[in-house]
């Protein structure tokens, strides 16, 4: 006994010994790298002189800071993280039973879905209200949306799209222009919306069936782009970067609008005080609608034998031709179904906002929403949601921290770090799930009991 | 004359007449003619790089050949010559399947799904190319059951079903060759090529792919055509053995006809015709692990 704990003593005065040392180190190349980053400055005084300032408290800060880091790390994380990892190796791998929150995740999401707009206008008022159901909601939703419909693409047949927002812009001009110069209904040009972007979906993959991985990429964004240039140059249908503004609003079913000169207007109809607060309402449930509908329609595709053929096709697209698959087909029917649920998301993109320009469907748009769709997972319903909850509703939020103000000084303006933290938030996700929130695969069919498919056997696709 | 009176008794499913593939200045086959009968296994050996695999290519139209033609005979009397067609249609049309040398399964999806994925074709029929099968028609839930019957049947075949709900990927590499012969098998195809079934299994594994193969041409009546390094594969089971060397037939006929003919035996030990008596003997024990 005595011998042991004579071992474990001296193994410890050794660790600290090391990392003493090893601060040391780290001290030094602190100093190395930063002597003349950050302890000299160059500067004009007032005679428009150059002169050197020098920073040796800030340079002792920075080094200060890369010593206790190091020794932290050497001395307490690193062995805390060996220990963890050792205790999880050694313990038998017991299946546990998920909870209850886990089980039902799908269904208690759904239901705080459905009451977030009650919750949210008795917590802030009707007006207080419209921030969190427009900008928080209905945009999260319309990712949501925009994400799963890139998912069959990306996802499921694995084909590299990164001209997605072509098909979103397809969507809100199909309704912006049809319904301005025609002035159809929405109920009637959200279906076709979604139509026409299919059709255009097709369109695009017939030229990019041949190319694979990287090439297929390059022509997809290709294609992104010039829908964009079209709708910017073809003034005289589109008005080009002025954008079309002042797009019809969407009705209940025709019954009820929501136009405050309208005789069916919406809130004299129930005798309620006049708020946009019933629109935006309105609008989070219509969302909430068709991303349901698009999670049901996806659902089930899944189990269909083109569902499989999708799949089958990011997993191998020879060994699908020789089981007599038309993989021509099937790619397209991969593209035009994704294109269609960007058709449809973008048409209420465009009723919602009242408004659209080409700025809406810039590339970094189509970034976006791949990036949703990888950091949740590809193929994962539940986890592409809450990547777009985290990605968009997190973008939101770095708005609103004010409080951050009193930390860095009234200067320090949190929206124009958004994209910073962003970026790295997605390096983090990256490192500790690399397959996504949800990585693993649930089977569509099974003989005795459904085991999920670990993201290691699943491939990406190639093209 | 010989040979035609032979070949009248026997029904040919699949032909290949003056077959020709040409990669730049490579001849990889070259006028090359033979014959698969019905009910048969037939074998394609020769040493590596003779063009057998090339040979599959042609025939299940993954290539299409510089010159030649394929003609496939199902059984109803219909023809079809493969050369013309593309790759899926020969599965789908022609009812010839295949597998590949290094396996091709899709290793993310079940066991079950890779069978299923095979029955795409009746599958997507039934679903009404999907629409229907979307509205919930009763008539894809028949159609999936039955799907699913059938690939309990070849999971049963090949000794899988205790593995049907893992990931293809996550099979041994022997029960990886197993699944595949058994998609290939769920195409409901009249014809089968295999390209080397047995290679990387070990004695145990390629028994029970010899039985595997048996029992297909049994109970199914599907013919067989392979290609094989593996002599105790070949020797046991086919009927029939056509021998490549650098893209031509040097021998054609039933394995005893074969394992004797002078010819062979120089193409995969490189002796001169002399000493071919003395190896003959020799062959019949170090073909097996010599020439793989």
């Amino acid at each position: 006994m005595a011998n042991i704990s004579h071992t474990n003593e001296s193994a410890s005065s050794n660790l600290m010994a090391r990392a003493l040392r090893e601060a040391f180190y780290a001290g030094l190349v602190a100093i190395g790298l930063f002597v003349l980053f950050v302890g000299l400055k160059t500067d004009q005084n007032i005679l428009n002189e150059l002169v050197l300032v020098q920073r040796w408290g800030l340079l002792a800060v920075f080094v200060a800071i890369a010593m206790v880091g190091r020794f932290l790390s050497v001395a307490y994380i690193r062995p805390w993280l060996d220990a963890r990892k050792a205790a999880k190796a050694a313990a038998p791998t017991v299946e546990r039973e998920a909870g209850f929150v886990a089980r039902n995740f799908s269904l208690l999401a759904l239901i705080a879905l459905v009451v977030y707009p009650p919750v949210m206008v008795a917590l802030f008022g009707f007006q207080g209200s419209l921030k969190w159901v427009d900008n928080f909601g209905i945009q999260i939703l319309i990712y949501v949306m925009l994400a799963w419909g890139l998912n069959i693409v990306v996802g499921l047949a694995g084909l590299l799209d990164l001209g997605y927002v072509a098909f979103y812009a397809v969507g809100a001009y199909s309704y912006a222009l049809l319904s301005s110069y025609f002035g159809l209904s929405f109920w009637l040009l959200l279906p076709m919306a979604g139509i026409l972007a299919a059709l255009w979906g097709t369109i695009l993959g017939f030229p990019v069936l041949r190319l694979k991985g990287d090439y297929l990429a390059i022509v997809t964004l290709a294609f992104g782009e010039i829908i964009r240039l079209v709708l910017i140059n073809w003034t005289a249908v589109t008005k080009g970067t002025f954008g079309i503004s002042g797009i019809a609003k969407a009705s209940v079913f025709g019954i009820w609008s929501f136009d405050v000169s309208a005789s069916n207007n919406f809130a004299k109809a129930f005798g309620l005080p006049m708020s946009s607060a019933y629109y935006k309402i309105f609008l989070f449930y219509l969302a909430l609608a068709l991303c349901m509908l698009a999670a049901f329609v996806t659902i089930r595709l899944r189990r269909m034998p083109i569902g499989r053929a999708w799949e089958a096709l990011r997993e191998d697209e020879i060994a699908c031709r020789s089981l007599g698959i038309n993989t021509v087909t099937t790619k397209l029917t991969a593209f035009a179904t994704g294109a269609m649920f960007g058709g449809i998301a973008g048409s209420f993109f465009a009723v919602r906002q009242g408004f659209v320009s080409p700025e809406s469907f810039v590339f970094l748009e189509s970034a976006i929403i791949l990036a949703i769709v990888v950091l949740g997972g590809m193929g994962s319903l539940v986890g592409i949601a809450i990547a777009a909850t985290v990605m968009i509703g997190g973008t939101e939020l770095l708005r609103e921290m004010d409080f951050l103000k009193q930390i860095f000084g009234p200067d320090f303006t949190p929206e124009l770090y958004r994209m910073l933290i962003f970026g790295l938030a997605m390096i983090v996700v990256m490192v500790w799930k690399p397959r996504g929130f949800v990585g693993s695969r649930e089977p569509t069919a099974f003989l005795r009991e459904r085991k999920s498919v670990s993201g290691s056997f699943t491939k990406e696709g190639h093209g | 004359m010989a040979l035609e009176t032979d070949t009248m008794t026997k029904d040919p499913i699949l032909k290949v007449e003056h077959l020709s593939m040409r990669f730049g200045g490579l001849m990889a086959i070259n006028d090359l003619s033979f014959e698969a009968y019905r009910g048969d296994i037939t074998a394609l050996i020769g040493p590596n790089g003779a063009g057998k695999t090339t040979v599959f290519n042609c025939v299940t139209g993954f290539y299409k050949p510089t010159m030649g033609m394929i003609t496939m005979r199902q059984k109803a009397g219909k023809e079809y010559l493969l050369e013309r067609m593309s790759d899926y249609e020969v599965n789908r049309d022609a009812k010839v399947a295949r597998t590949f040398q290094n396996i091709r399964l899709f290793s993310g999806l079940t066991v079950l799904e890779n069978l299923l994925v095979a029955q795409h074709n009746k599958l997507m029929l039934a679903s009404g190319y999907t629409i229907l099968g979307l509205l919930g028609f009763p008539t894809y839930k028949r159609a999936v059951g039955q799907s699913i019957e059938q690939a309990k049947y070849w999971l049963d075949k090949a000794n899988l079903t205790d593995r049907a709900d893992d990931p293809a990927g996550d099979l041994p590499y022997g029960a990886q060759r197993r699944l595949e012969i058994a998609r290939a098998m769920c195409t409901g195809p009249e014809f089968l090529c295999l390209d080397e079934p047995a290679a990387g299994l070990n004695p145990r594994e390629s028994l029970a792919l010899n039985e595997l193969l048996r029992s297909i041409r049994k109970d199914t009546g599907t013919s067989i055509l392979l290609i094989e390094h593996d002599m105790s594969v070949v020797m046991e089971i086919s009927d029939h053995v056509v021998v490549l060397e650098y893209g031509q037939k040097i021998s054609d006929g039933n394995p005893e006809h074969v394992k004797h003919d002078p010819k062979v035996i120089a193409a995969y030990l490189g002796v001169e015709d002399d000493e071919v008596e003395e190896v003959i003997e020799q062959i019949a024990e170090i073909a097996p692990g010599d020439t793989h």
